[in-house]
């Protein structure tokens, strides 16, 4: 298993030059998730709490993912981070929800390590992946909604995939015939790379689960 | 209100004189601060209400800046200077919700030693920032008859109500005949 490391556009990178996109090529079937992979989320679901939830914030990784959000412009209590939005709708559903093998695998992984994780469709992007800035008049996924310029985004050579934490565009993500995927972590300050490891790791481990 | 905006605009225009050639301000170092001093904010506003769990009542929310996008220096002067603002009324909230518990810790330890100089009084574990649904209440023993004879007690209820459960399991289906 090894990653690659995507681009950083420079007037992003002088900004913010800790900030790292990190993208895993996995085989993977998206579809239910098998019965290890269910009783996984609802042995998580028991070890994980409301005063968890309370204090994940304090946690390195979730913290650094509030902290980048509140230097690019986004309220984390408002759009919140990946893993704290695992922890609330744990405490919404009362437990982790499977929603299928591919989701599940994500969100064990952020609820595991607190890195934000993003899964898209191989054959529907063009790598290398990177972060930069929209620019004016350029839409999601090429023909979806228009980004104001100036966003900063995941794209890959063509067209935008996603905003960076955001809902990525349609068509780009995992779909039912999807056979390959790649997985992108966003890492940023304060995020050490051996959790980013630890992330794909376990979206491998998961995702092999399912084959 | 309009003026105002208006005039901000206008201060924020560079100036310009005819032959003299302003120099070139590297933002890159006041950038840094600024993002070190948020991050440091952010620490400690999600300190507060970490620190003040299972208390509610604290707000950490500070208005989005429509990103996600790289913040002009302004922006970021704002985000810093609302992130302080707001931790410093979470500090005070906190601190007056820490002396009205432990108000309520002295009336409790009261109302302990001498349940009939506190008749009907009622003290929650929210009362005195525990978690849980534990209460005092002064209570009269053996209800009119103790209240009339000044026997007065202080009750512990039994905690938080059990849940109520998914209901009755459903019965099986009578096999056809």
């Amino acid at each position: 298993m090894r990653a690659e490391r995507g681009w950083v556009a420079p007037e992003v990178s002088d900004e913010f030059p800790h900030l790292g996109l990190y993208v895993l090529a996995v085989e993977a079937r998206a579809g239910r998730s098998p019965r290890e992979v269910r009783g996984r989320l609802a042995a998580m679901s028991d070890r994980f709490t409301g005063g968890r939830a309370i204090q994940l914030r304090r946690e390195p990784v979730p913290w650094a993912y509030r902290v980048f959000f509140r230097q690019i412009g986004l309220d984390p209590d408002e759009r919140r981070t990946p893993p704290e939005q695992a922890a609330l709708e744990r405490m919404r559903a009362g437990g982790f929800v499977s929603r299928g093998l591919v989701e599940d695998a994500l969100l064990i992984a952020t609820v595991e390590t607190g890195v934000a994780l993003v899964a898209l469709d191989a054959e529907r992007v063009r790598p290398p992946l990177g972060i930069r800035l929209a620019r004016p008049g350029e839409r999601l996924g090429g023909d979806g909604i228009e980004l104001p310029a100036g966003r900063i985004v995941m794209a890959d050579e063509r067209h935008v995939l996603a905003e960076l934490f955001g809902k990525v565009a349609p068509g780009r993500g995992p779909g039912r015939r999807s056979r390959r995927l790649l997985i992108a972590a966003v890492r940023v300050k304060g995020v050490p790379e051996m959790s980013v490891e630890e992330a794909f790791w376990t979206v491998a481990e998961v995702l092999g689960q399912g084959r | 209100m309009p003026e105002t905006i208006q005039h901000h605009a206008q201060a924020a225009a560079p100036v310009t004189y005819p032959g003299v050639e302003l120099p070139q301000v590297d933002e890159r170092a006041a950038r840094r601060t600024l993002l070190d001093q948020i991050a440091r904010l952010e620490g400690e506003l999600s300190g507060l209400l970490c620190a003040a769990f299972p208390r509610n009542g604290l707000d950490c929310r500070v208005r989005a800046r429509g990103g996600p996008r790289i913040l002009s220096l302004a922006e970021l002067e704002r985000v810093r200077d609302d992130l302080a603002a707001r931790a410093q009324d979470n500090r005070r909230r906190l601190s007056e919700r820490l002396r009205v518990e432990q108000r309520n810790r002295h009336r409790l330890e009261q109302m302990l030693l001498d349940p009939a100089a506190h008749k009907w009084e009622r003290v929650t574990n929210a009362d005195i920032g525990e978690p849980g649904c534990k209460q005092w209440h002064v209570l009269p023993r053996f209800g009119l008859l103790g209240m009339l004879m000044g026997w007065w007690r202080v009750k512990i209820s039994s905690g938080c109500p059990l849940p109520p459960g998914r209901g009755p399991r459903p019965r099986p289906l009578a096999p056809r005949s």
